[in-house]
């Protein structure tokens, strides 16, 4: 090290003993976007596409927003703190990207009634606690169907996290797609518990190839079932995140989380000054879910199909949860002519037909 | 002998270690710190001396950054006073994460058993579940070492991830509250089943008071009391403690139940406490980062005090640089290795000083086995 580094950075700690530094300036006249995240922002999965969603809504506003995002926090007595010291930081509205930061939004929110909040997938509001998530299970909808037409064994697998509705829900869908266009298709699930564990993934999707099932799908972060069907020859789709670099053979398509045109108009409209707490659930039509890249070798008659599913479900033509529907055990859950209403969904515990196994509880 | 390979530098114990050196050592690794992470966020394109301000001073300039600094070092000393005491005699759990998770969970579980009523034996029901659940998981280990001389360090550290498991099952099984459609969450803790904010505005509570106690306590303990002087002897000398007759097992067993137990309250504080439920992620790793406090604070409860205050800063500052700097948390974490790295480097250069090759000879090796 030269003398003159060492005595500039000597310099430098003692005028912060000193305390002589100030903190870092608020700019001025620009609306300030905090982000939360519960993983890295680079993770590949989920916090990811978060922040992709950031710097999409930084990029369409310019000069007229600065945002800033803490990553990999804690779904514990961490996330209060951190929320409240971005509220207090001077931001004007704070996205809370995970559930775990449910109860912490809501009491940060409370001290701090003239920021705004948005907490994506959870279920409370307040006066400016908005709320928003994607209609995941529309995207399942679409892979359901390729994977009906993909299966040679007629047996689908699925790496499942936790058995909480919005995982359900996109079983479900899945189910009653391929069920659709080949009504000998089973599902067979299996949990690892974790949103992001490569290796309990994996293993999962093994056990599932195991017993035969020749597609695997994912509610899962990392690309690791789908590496684990590639390896075998087999179809998986990618989730969170386009996974096509992955297996770029292989990813027949994925569900790609899309937040930057959700991000752009909320916090337009905090610019704008017509904020109001929202409850937002969109899926294709709102552009907040994606189809991840087709693979060169799908048939390109199961792709042009997979995209009219995209389309009659985008302009309302087809509702993925249309009855009739049964339950696992034969029972009905909705006759034909009618579709599961958003609380029905909100709540959804329970297997339709021809998925395989049951519920952990 | 003499064509023995010499290593190009070695360790060599000092005969005397300078007493003054022992209180500046830590000081003269703080001021390194600043000028490695100076470099350091230089090198990143950061101004040093704004990333230095908020990363040590920004977050406690005001009384909430001051009462969150206790919130978060509540748990960290509160577990590594409960470690020390094994670490000194040579008892090593690396299990408290797991002590913590079933205290949690018991203590929770009498909280929720007892969620609509009100009294005041309410929450000292709750931390004595919480205490003796982080003791019961504590003696596993303790059992299965004094019985079937088991590797505690595997046993505690594995039972982590049972506790895991456990509480995982429960809070999406049979604790999951009924209105959380689905979310496994259990219910929200009631009022009286809370423990109540000492400072208000702020989420501190008795339980960083009950913790100043403890520590005023272990050092009692490990200075006055005649089992603190076992202890000691058992860590430094085991031949030694034999010889004079100190029962070896009753140390474990003393050492690990004061640990689990410890870990246990901390567990059921954070629960009845910051968190107010349930839910699958209670700790972020307390039990191991306790671990590296109670060694920051060399095993003594004063240090262990002042060790989990900075490294309970170190979290806080590393979210302030991301919020006011946009510091990728990376960057964080080695500033943080680097405060570990000096502190650590200075403890042994006090105790130590190093060789070099052809310089000192080597007839003083056999004075280590007197050191400690």
């Amino acid at each position: 090290m030269s003398k003159s580094i060492l005595s500039r950075v000597l310099g430098t700690a003692a005028a912060v003993a000193l305390g002589l530094a100030a903190a870092g300036a608020h700019a001025d006249g620009k609306v300030k976007a905090g982000f939360i995240y519960v993983g890295p922002h680079n993770d590949g999965g989920y916090s990811q596409q978060h922040d992709m969603g950031r710097l999409e809504a930084q990029k369409n506003l310019g000069d007229k927003v600065e945002t800033s995002y803490v990553e990999s926090v804690p779904e514990g007595a961490d996330a209060e703190r951190v929320i409240r010291q971005m509220a207090a930081s001077g931001a004007n509205i704070i996205f809370t990207t995970s559930f775990g930061f449910m109860d912490a939004t809501i009491k940060v929110a409370k001290q701090f009634p003239k920021v705004k909040f948005e907490h994506a997938t959870g279920y409370k509001t307040a006066d400016n606690v908005g709320i928003y998530n994607a209609r995941f299970y529309e995207g399942r909808a679409v892979i359901g169907t390729m994977a009906g037409r993909l299966t040679k064994t007629n047996k689908i697998g699925y790496v499942a996290s936790f058995p909480i509705p919005e995982v359900i829900q996109g079983i479900n869908s899945a189910t009653l797609a391929a069920r659709a266009v080949n009504p000998n298709v089973t599902m067979s699930v299996v949990w690892v518990n974790s949103w992001y564990d490569p290796g309990k993934e994996a293993a999962a999707a093994q056990a599932l190839m195991d017993q035969g099932v020749d597609v695997i799908m994912q509610h899962t972060d990392s690309p690791a079932p789908l590496q684990a069907a590639a390896q075998r020859g087999f179809w998986g789709f990618g989730q969170s995140g386009d996974m096509h670099q992955y297996a770029p053979d292989a990813q027949a398509t994925g569900i790609v989380d899309h937040w930057g045109d959700y991000y752009t108009q909320r916090i337009q409209a905090v610019i704008d000054g017509t904020w109001k707490p929202d409850n937002t659930w969109g899926g294709f039509a709102a552009n907040m879910v994606n189809l991840a890249t087709f693979s060169d070798k799908l048939p390109a008659d199961v792709k042009a199909e997979a995209l009219k599913v995209e389309d009659d479900i985008k302009t309302g033509k087809r509702h993925p949860f249309q009855g009739p529907i049964k339950k696992q055990d034969g029972s009905e859950v909705i006759p034909a002519g009618k579709t599961l209403s958003d609380d029905e969904l909100s709540g959804m515990n329970y297997y339709v037909e021809g998925v395989i196994g049951t519920i952990p509880n | 002998m003499s064509h023995k390979k010499v290593p190009l530098l070695r360790l060599e114990p000092r005969a005397e270690t300078a007493r003054v050196m022992v209180y500046a050592a830590p000081l003269i690794a703080v001021v390194l710190t600043l000028i490695g992470g100076s470099v350091l966020f230089a090198l990143m394109g950061f101004a040093p001396h704004v990333a230095l301000y908020n990363f040590f001073i920004a977050p406690i300039s005001d009384t909430y950054g001051l009462s969150e600094l206790a919130v978060k070092a509540t748990p960290l000393v509160l577990i590594a006073i409960g470690l020390s005491l094994g670490f000194r005699a040579n008892v090593w759990n690396i299990g408290a994460e797991g002590q913590l998770t079933i205290g949690a969970l018991f203590g929770g579980m009498v909280a929720l058993a007892l969620n609509d009523l009100t009294g005041w034996y309410i929450l000292p029901l709750e931390i004595i579940a919480g205490v003796l659940a982080g003791m019961a998981w504590a003696a596993i280990p303790a059992f299965l070492r004094t019985r079937f001389n088991t590797n505690e360090i595997l046993v505690s550290l594995m039972l982590t991830y049972i506790a895991q498991l456990l509480l995982n099952l429960l809070v999406h099984g049979v604790l999951r509250d009924p209105a959380a459609l689905g979310f496994p969450q259990s219910k929200a803790f009631s009022d009286s089943t809370l423990l109540p904010t000492i400072l208000d505005g702020t989420r501190v509570t008795s339980s960083t008071i009950i913790t100043l106690l403890i520590v005023g306590i272990a050092w009692v303990v490990v200075a006055k009391s005649f089992v603190g002087f076992q202890i000691r002897v058992a860590g430094l000398a085991p031949a030694a403690a034999r010889y004079a007759g100190f029962r070896q097992p009753r140390l474990v067993w003393m050492t690990l139940l004061a640990g689990g137990g410890l870990a246990g309250l901390a567990g059921i504080f954070e629960v009845a406490g910051p968190i107010g439920q349930l839910q699958p992620t209670i700790s972020p790793g307390y039990g191991f980062t306790a671990i590296i406090v109670a060694f920051l604070g060399r095993l003594h409860p004063l240090g262990i005090l002042l060790a989990g205050l900075l490294v309970a800063l170190s979290y806080l500052g590393g979210e302030a640089v991301q919020i006011n700097m946009g510091m990728p948390l990376a960057v964080t974490g080695v500033f943080q290795g680097m405060l570990l790295f000096f502190l650590l480097a200075c403890d042994v250069l006090v105790s130590y000083r190093i060789r070099w090759r052809g310089t000192g000879q080597g007839a003083v090796t056999g004075a280590r086995a007197a050191k400690g």
